[in-house]
């Protein structure tokens, strides 16, 4: 039997049927649906008289336009208070589980589905939301649709889709001091560029990646789409079976044994032929920092700045110019030199109680420096901020002078009331530094939870590895 | 969705690699519930000087005189030329949303997302690659004193510029069909129910956690 790659098997195990040009309908395990992008799908649903084929494979949540304030007065927002009363009676009136606003297991879609045991190995997983590669970290084929797909799902729980190519990236041999899945996430879109997976679906692979926590590979994941791919997976280990172990979605005892002997099966065999493979030693890969308005444009802190003159294509060139500008980063600065203005710790790609860790862990004992206007810190849900406050991290963070809020996207995207404003300059945990995307004029460096908190502390980018923890 | 029917188009050159889903539509105007209305606040933050909000009446909001939409010369373009990695970022569907309400039919470029990729077709909206030095071509014709018109044939699969040598592009034949019909996708899985019932019923033996 010729040998399989994880793809090959995720794909093949979810076909209902294939034309001859290799168009196919897939069947989707789960639906993970948002207030966002939603509503017209709904309404289309009522336009053609059409059911939800099958209520229980979505589960519901209201997240990016949430305030991350006090709710207890609803959404003081009118546009956003409608669209989130839009879901909720959507979810009513077709028999969708959904957690909403007010609930205490709400949060950011791509941080509840995990947490539930609603993302289990095997699955395929689909939400109206390009972060939905996030699910990948458990050996499931997950990625983000648009609304008209998201329609289609809940008529169908199909897709129309056509096999991607499938590459292998090797992160090879353990990370190094100080370097987090964020940082190994960042390096491979530095190296890869942000369209290098563009067509792929990506495993993840090498000792770094079977190091990381299931936390770590959903952080890696979350950011395949920022290289191209909508899809991006890691194979089931037995971290992976522990973490799925119990969790109210999780398979019922009688199932059990079935189930942990499938995924058990969830890897690529040895042998196995990918279209592209990409090896990337992670003894070099140091703690990373965007510096420009795509997120491959990345440097390790220890570097300065990029000059658009030592670029040899001269549409990068042009790009790195228009991203300086914007940024307005001088070529040859030294990263550690930039200076902040705003910190967010949160969005689905570092919001979770390792990460809260991680940042806690660098503030305890310290101060946000006099010339940060607002560090905020975002757990990814309910349940997340709740084991937070029991461990005491909210203390560490309130104490050191970091604002501690509500569940929610927050200022990863700005669609709620957290925001930069005109020129301000963010250290952040999220994932696309794009021009505007936390505010007009607003400029955004990616970095880690431990490197976010430390440039809220010393007031710039700083060596996560200089400091004493 | 209506059918896509050849038409003769002026071209808006829109000279940047990866424009993202944040530019084409940024996050205030997805508070809608609605899947029309985006065409005044595409391109929003490089379209107006001033922030946007949606209720607001952009007529009076002022332009931004160096973006190319608010180029005179391209007034009334139905179709953008762009760079590699069109539509990065965000899935969101009211980028194309967007772009079809403001009246493009087609967008030229090297390379798209494969999430904006998919998600043109859904809604009209003809995606068609060309290699670079065709787009770069393209761009010195359409940066002329003079808006360049082309003609866009999906059927023959060929844009036809006044007595120019077409140029042929390839689309994938199923969405061309889907395109040239403007057929609902759901209905066409529809017709499929009893395969996805058979399938079910498979499933749901091998993996009957799937179904609890």
């Amino acid at each position: 039997m010729k040998a399989k790659t994880l793809y090959d098997k995720l794909w093949e195990s979810h076909v209902v049927r294939e034309e001859p040009d290799g168009t196919a309908l897939l069947y989707i395990d789960r639906h993970l649906v948002h207030e966002v992008t939603s509503p017209q799908a709904f309404e289309g649903l009522r336009l053609a008289h059409r059911p939800v084929w099958r209520a229980s494979a979505n589960l519901a949540t209201a997240d990016h336009n949430v305030p991350t304030t006090d709710r207890s007065s609803g959404i003081a927002d009118p546009v956003s208070r409608v669209q989130v009363e839009t879901l909720d009676q959507n979810c009513a009136d077709f028999q969708i589980v959904e957690f909403g606003m007010n609930d205490p297991r709400q949060g950011i879609v791509h941080v509840m589905g995990p947490e539930q045991g609603a993302t289990l190995p095997g699955m395929t997983v689909v939400c109206g939301d390009s972060h939905t590669s996030t699910h990948g970290a458990f050996g499931a084929l997950a990625h983000g649709i648009g609304t008209s797909e998201v329609e289609h799902v809940l008529a169908t729980q199909c897709l129309i889709q056509k096999k991607s190519r499938s590459m292998l990236v090797v992160v090879d041999g353990p990370a190094g001091p100080g370097v987090t899945a964020k940082d190994i996430v960042l390096a491979i879109i530095g190296r890869i560029g942000t369209a290098g997976g563009t067509g792929y679906a990506i495993e993840f692979s090498g000792q770094a990646i079977r190091d990381l926590s299931i936390e770590g590979r959903m952080t890696v994941c979350n950011m395949a789409i920022e290289a191209g791919a909508r899809a991006g997976f890691v194979a089931v280990d037995d971290k992976t079976i522990e973490y799925v172990r119990g969790r109210p979605f999780s398979p019922s005892a009688q199932h059990w044994d079935q189930a942990v002997a499938y995924w058990q099966t969830l890897h690529s065999d040895d042998g196995a032929e990918f279209d592209e493979v990409v090896v990337i030693p992670a003894a070099e890969i140091l703690p990373q920092v965007t510096w420009g308005t795509s997120p491959e444009m990345v440097s390790p802190v220890s570097d300065k700045v990029p000059d658009p003159r030592d670029e040899a294509d001269p549409v990068k060139a042009d790009g790195m110019r228009r991203a300086l500008s914007y940024m307005g980063l001088e070529a040859g600065t030294p990263i550690t030199q930039i200076r902040l203005d705003k910190v967010f710790i949160g969005s689905c790609t570092n919001s979770r109680i390792e990460d809260l860790r991680a940042a806690a862990a660098v503030a305890r004992g310290r101060r946000v420096a006099e010339s940060i206007k607002q560090a905020l810190v975002v757990p990814g849900s309910g349940l997340v901020k709740a084991q937070a406050e029991q461990e005491g991290l909210h203390r560490v963070f309130i104490d050191a002078g970091f604002e501690w809020r509500e569940p929610g996207c927050s200022m990863c995207l700005a669609m709620n009331a957290d925001r930069l404003e005109p020129g301000e300059r963010c250290a952040s945990t999220s994932n696309r530094n794009f021009e505007g995307r936390q505010g007009k004029g607003g400029r955004t460096h990616l970095v880690s939870p431990a490197m976010a908190a430390a440039a809220a502390i010393a007031g710039h980018f700083v060596d996560i590895r200089d400091l004493q923890v | 969705m209506d059918k896509f029917r050849t038409f003769t188009g002026i071209v808006c050159p829109l000279d940047r690699s990866n424009v993202d889903t944040d530019a084409i539509i940024p996050k205030q105007f997805l508070k809608s519930i609605k899947r029309t209305g985006f065409g005044p606040n595409l391109f929003d933050e490089w379209r107006y000087l001033d922030h946007g909000e949606p209720g607001m009446d952009n007529s009076t909001r002022p332009r931004n005189p160096d973006f190319v939409l608010n180029d005179p010369r391209y007034a009334g373009a139905s179709i953008l030329l762009t760079r590699e990695n069109f539509g990065c970022g965000s899935s969101r569907e009211h980028a194309p949303w967007a772009l079809a309400d403001y009246g493009f039919k087609v967008i030229i470029a090297p390379s798209y997302a494969d999430i904006f990729f998919n998600n043109s077709f859904k809604n009209g909206l003809l995606p068609i690659v060309l290699n670079a030095a065709t787009v770069d071509q393209l761009f010195e014709q359409a940066n002329g004193s003079h808006a360049l018109e082309l003609t866009v044939d999906l059927d023959a699969q060929q844009i036809r510029a006044g007595d120019a040598a077409p140029i042929g592009f390839d689309v994938d034949a199923f969405r061309k069909h889907c395109l040239l019909e403007g057929l609902d996708d759901i209905g066409l899985t529809l017709q499929h129910v009893d395969d996805i019932r058979a399938y079910e019923v498979r499933r749901r033996q091998q993996a009957p956690w799937l179904f609890e």
